[in-house]
């Protein structure tokens, strides 16, 4: 039986469907017993998430001018 | 009559400067404030190489591979750099069980995910730019970019098992950087409606 901190190193590949099928097993055994790592569980999950929605930053217009400076004299060699 | 070398490069100011909000978009995130110095390496080589792109609905990804190795040739010597961001291997303390032992939203019943929300995209690049290098690209190649461990391996032309240890590293300093942010810029204090 996996402890806390097995788990807890497994736990993003756990949620991103990337353990081997016995560790995956070892995982659900812990999990049916553990309400902390459940939390874990779940708390990675809306971190991912976060991470993935999370928008880029915008161009910022000087920048595009400067881009775009860039780009006409890179053309203009 | 426009000759074919003039067509090639008024395709290439077409094709470029449609990329270009995103392609700073992600230099941003892989290289902070150095974000317009790694596009304008991008476009010089994208320029120089671009007779080989045949297929224009090809460019997003072959733009974003130029990116990504303009990038790494910036982050170059950190990628190299031994580890320095500490970071304890065998504790389990993790940013959950943090907030469950200081309860930063005492009032709230959803604690984590508050916690979570308080974080704007700004915040979240913020906390990013903290992270080295090594750590932060892998972050963003895979958790923002939705790019597979082993391509990123590839692009990055480092083996897996790094990849896959920076990205376990990088998560933890992630949080481990999520809590310190929280606490120096009084998110979760803002939240409360509680002044500093």
């Amino acid at each position: 039986m996996i402890d806390c901190t097995s788990a807890v190193r497994r736990l993003w590949n756990f949620i991103e469907l990337d353990l081997p099928e016995a560790e995956r097993d070892e995982m659900d055994k812990h999990l049916a017993f553990c309400r902390r790592c459940c939390g874990e569980v779940e708390f990675a999950e809306e971190l991912r998430v976060l991470l993935k929605d999370s928008a880029g930053p915008e161009l910022p217009p000087d920048a595009a001018v400067r881009l775009g400076e860039f780009i006409d004299s890179i053309e203009g060699e | 009559m426009d000759t074919m070398q003039d067509q090639t490069i008024t395709a290439f100011g077409v094709i470029a400067r449609e990329q270009l909000p995103w392609l700073y978009s992600l230099a941003r995130r892989l290289a902070g404030d150095r974000a317009e110095d790694v596009v304008q390496d991008c476009l010089l080589r994208a320029f120089k190489g671009f007779p080989q792109l045949r297929d224009p609905q090809a460019a997003p990804a072959w733009f974003r591979q130029i990116l990504i190795n303009c990038a790494n040739d910036h982050h170059r010597k950190r990628l190299r750099a031994p580890d320095e961001q500490p970071l304890d291997e065998t504790s389990d303390q993790t940013l959950f069980r943090r907030i469950v032992d200081e309860d930063p939203l005492p009032y709230s019943d959803s604690v984590h995910l508050d916690f979570l929300h308080s974080f704007t995209d700004d915040h979240v690049w913020a906390v990013l730019d903290r992270l080295d290098p090594k750590y932060r690209v892998p972050l963003v190649l895979v958790h923002m970019e939705g790019i597979s461990t082993a391509d990123v391996s590839r692009m990055l032309g480092i083996p897996l098992n790094t990849v896959l240890s920076w990205l376990h590293r990088g998560r933890r300093l992630f949080e481990t950087e999520m809590w310190n942010y929280a606490e120096e810029h009084d998110l979760v204090c803002q939240e409360q409606g509680v002044t500093s």
